[in-house]
């Protein structure tokens, strides 16, 4: 007995800085998902203000805001989903043909490079381009081409575009690195023997790597699934430049809990959102987990 | 040519447009901080500019004091937060990676639940601001959402696992040391490279940050050169939308455009000079983290 409290203990000690902070960062947030159930005011404080059932989310309901962000949501979800992996397994497919290690390097690392700018810098890219007075697109190409100038941050339908170029941009070299990873763990004796029966390198890709790639694929389309009523928060607010006009087609759940929180100070319906989209948010995570670890409990998160 | 070249030469080309087509954005920016002002209004944003100047840059050296300050902010909050992050995670990851430790899958499932559900925003900044009273102190710039991460603790708990023999504990044990100081003389030295992974996972979360400062900083003296970006292209649009142009706001004081570059420029500076030497800890990182979170 003594003996166990003595082996015990000093691993608590070590382990308490990291505990605290996940219960003061995590686990306390998680508890006040109840004040979607209150009609928060400011001066009587969460447990001071008065409960009011669901008065916010028969609110939030009420409008077209819900149904919006998240149509949104899910749906720029959906074709990052399908698009990102395209255009990641395109890369790591080509990379994997480079051989030569420095090149590989080089392009890799440039791939990367947007992964790792802020969204503030990225937007300000955006702002270079899109800008109605000074923008690139507006100066040097559509003026070169003849045409008049546009006003992008106020025309909501070039947008989806927009968006999902730039979660390109900034995503493909990103996620390539994993398919990379996958593609260059394969037995080279297989395409060597492919190599000896005659078959194209393009035939190699079609009937070696990409099979052999769909475990892979499954299990990270899955996980991106489990997170598909989350969005990047920067990605809908920066890139837009916070344009209201655009609201319609950039709105998703995390810019309206911003918005709800921050600007309009609607605490109540910004709760109700938040709580909506951790509820559901905890139940896809789950069942995406579930799923892969029917397929391989190797990947499964628990 | 073999079919093997053949493809080499396709899959170089491909890759060579890609690289172009990734980099010229970020060059445009770089391109337009080192473009004279008047050019800039005058002919728009451009790769091949008309006149070329340093001046930005000699101006955020010279009269940029809110800018150098941003810098340091940056610089700070980037260092403490990091240094931060990657102690308390070593030391949170050690007992989960260790067989004596009883309550160990109590442990793991306590920091894992916090990657399945999380409260959201909402009760986070009532929090932050009412209970702990973070808003506008330095604090809000290291303590929410980056310091402690599920991701970068299983990181670090798998390549103790995996990666560090039972032997050289038990050795350091025979030695007479206790827990505490195996952690030190024994599983952080010989954690460098998941220590150097997690400390760029930390440093990149800690100098991109905006959204804490969005949320939390109204005080220009704790603006981080991020916040402060984002603070300039907030006044610039919120000038447009109310007088529908920038032209003719002298009242306003706003920093030129290419002033403005040239401030994102040295904000993307430090991870232009690290990354290459850091980039295979990086792609580690992210293999590792996408097999088994």
């Amino acid at each position: 007995m003594r003996k166990s409290s003595k082996t015990t203990l000093p691993f608590m000690l070590i382990a308490l800085p990291g505990v605290v902070y996940l219960i003061i960062n995590n686990y306390i947030p998680m508890f006040g998902i109840f004040l979607a159930f209150k009609d928060y005011k400011y001066s009587k404080g969460i447990f001071g203000s008065d409960w009011c059932g669901l008065k916010n989310f028969k609110f939030l309901f009420a409008t077209d805001d819900a149904l919006i962000m998240t149509r949104n949501t899910i749906l720029y979800n959906l074709v990052f989903i399908v698009l990102g992996t395209v255009a990641a397994i395109f890369i790591a497919i080509l990379m994997c043909e480079l051989g030569e290690r420095m090149r590989v390097k080089i392009f890799q690392s440039c791939l990367l490079l947007p992964n790792l700018l802020s969204w503030v810098v990225i937007g300000i890219i955006g702002f270079a381009f899109l800008s109605a007075d000074t923008g690139f697109i507006n100066n040097t190409i559509l003026r070169t081409m003849g045409k008049e100038s546009v006003s992008w941050y106020m025309q909501p339908n070039v947008w989806p575009l927009i968006l999902v170029l730039v979660f390109l941009w900034k995503n493909a070299g990103y996620q390539s690195i994993i398919y990379m990873a996958s593609i260059s763990g394969f037995d080279k004796s297989i395409y060597e023997a492919a190599s000896i029966d005659g078959a194209s390198k393009l035939k190699q890709i079609f009937s070696i790597t990409l099979p052999m790639l769909v475990p892979t694929i499954t299990i990270l389309t899955l996980m991106a699934v489990g997170r598909i009523f989350f969005s990047d928060f920067g990605l809908f607010y920066q890139v837009p430049q916070d344009s209201g006009a655009l609201y319609a087609v950039t709105q998703t759940i995390d810019t309206y809990v911003y918005r709800g929180l921050m600007q309009s100070n609607n605490v109540g319906m910004a709760a109700a959102a938040g709580f909506y989209q951790s509820v559901i948010g905890f139940v896809l995570v789950v069942a995406a987990n579930a799923v892969v670890k029917k397929i391989n409990p190797e990947n499964a998160l628990f | 040519m073999s079919d093997s070249k053949k493809f080499n030469v396709i899959a170089t080309v491909i890759l060579g447009i890609l690289v172009v087509v990734t980099m010229v954005p970020i060059l445009m920016i770089v391109i337009a901080s080192f473009t004279e002002e008047k050019t800039l209004l005058r002919d728009g944003y451009s790769l091949l500019p008309g006149a070329l100047s340093v001046d930005a840059y000699i101006y955020m050296v010279k009269q940029g004091a809110i800018i150098v300050r941003a810098y340091g902010v940056s610089i700070l909050v980037t260092f403490v937060g990091t240094l931060g992050s990657v102690l308390i995670t070593a030391m949170l990851a050690y007992p989960m990676s260790r067989k004596a430790f009883k309550y160990r899958g109590i442990l793991t499932f306590f920091v894992f639940f916090t990657m399945l559900f999380s409260g959201g925003i909402v009760p986070s900044y009532i929090m932050w601001t009412r209970v702990f009273q973070i808003k506008d102190t330095i604090w809000a710039l290291i303590l929410p959402n980056y310091l402690v991460t599920a991701f970068n603790v299983f990181l670090v708990k798998n390549y103790y696992t995996n990666s560090i023999p039972d032997s050289l504990i038990e050795a350091a044990q025979i030695d007479g040391a206790g827990e505490m100081k195996i952690f030190w003389k024994v599983m952080l030295p010989l954690s460098v490279p998941t220590i150097a992974t997690v400390s760029l996972f930390s440093g990149l979360a800690y100098w991109n940050d905006w959204i804490n400062g969005l949320y939390y900083i109204n005080d220009a003296k704790l603006y981080s050169i991020q916040i402060l970006l984002l603070k300039i292209m907030n006044n610039i649009n919120a000038l447009k939308q109310n007088t529908g142009s920038l032209m003719g706001t002298g009242a306003v004081s706003l920093p030129g455009t290419s002033i403005r570059m040239a401030m994102a420029v040295i904000g993307i500076l430090p991870i232009l000079l690290i990354y290459p030497f850091v980039q295979k800890y990086f792609i580690k990182g992210v293999v590792v983290g996408a097999v088994k979170g």
